[in-house]
């Protein structure tokens, strides 16, 4: 069985504008459905409150990883254990942390966006220290990066 | 009570694991000597899997007669499939709301 979710969708719309719904917090609140505390930054904690009908009780609670403009946006999150107003837990702490990473491309039409949620069978950790560390840019985002770089120059 | 996902999608991230898996799913109570059969691994190594196994409630054991043998369960892997559909299909409602708002 996967531990990964995958979607990818096709947006008739430029990446400008879909990068901006994807990182302004009020643009992603609209559509996310979250009422957010403030502006999303690589490494703080992004609090808020879903807005979805039925799901107001539920504590929106992220760490924004990375933030490369028109290309990358992620975070982490824990998901709670039950969304049910009536077994619902604001303490997350004992959940696994997934990343949620959304990647942009341009296409003829607009943009391609690929969704992935990864991670489902990390033990919980500290959150904060984990943002320590994958904004410290780890050796297997250097070789990313090394590898597109070779790409695009080759 | 709902078992913890995490630990189970651990248990299910090991080639060794799936393995025994596949092998015990088919319904029927092996032993390890059974399981031990045909692998490179030891005896040993076969046990501290399947007690991963067992710690999550994939497998249990069942004693027959003087003989140790371990079952499958299929409830956590189909609990943990029915909790990724869910979050799968939250995205599909989040994504097509994304759709909308950036085409109108």
């Amino acid at each position: 069985m996967t531990d990964r979710i995958e979607k990818r969708i096709e947006l008739e719309a430029p990446v400008s504008r879909v990068w901006r719904a994807l990182t302004d917090y009020r643009e992603f609140g609209e559509w996310f459905r979250v009422k957010l505390e403030g502006p999303f930054a690589p490494g703080q904690i992004s609090r808020g409150y879903i807005t979805h009908p039925g799901y107001e009780h539920v504590k929106w609670e992220v760490v924004v990883q990375k933030m490369e403009p028109e290309r990358l946006f992620s975070f982490t999150w824990s998901h709670p254990k039950s969304l049910a107003k009536e077994d619902y837990s604001p303490d997350y702490s004992k959940e696994p942390t997934t990343l949620v990473e959304f990647s942009l491309e341009k296409t003829a039409t607009g943009t391609l966006l690929v969704l992935t949620e990864s991670g489902f069978d990390k033990l919980p950790s500290d959150r904060r220290l984990e943002a320590f560390r994958r904004n410290d840019g780890g050796w297997t985002q250097q070789m990313k990066n090394i590898e597109a770089h070779v790409a695009k120059t080759s | 009570m709902r078992r913890p996902r995490a630990p189970i999608f651990a248990a299910l991230g090991d080639e060794v694991r799936l393995s025994l898996i596949a092998k015990l799913c088919a319904g029927q109570p092996y032993s390890i000597s059974q399981l031990t059969e045909g692998s490179r691994l030891t005896r040993q190594a076969i046990t501290k899997h399947l007690r991963v196994l067992e710690s999550v409630g994939i497998v249990h054991s069942v004693h027959k007669g003087r003989e140790n043998l371990f079952e499958f369960d299929p409830k956590p892997i189909e609990e943990t499939r029915k909790y990724l559909d869910f979050v799968s299909e939250q995205w599909d409602q989040a994504l097509s709301r994304l759709k909308s708002f950036v085409e109108d």
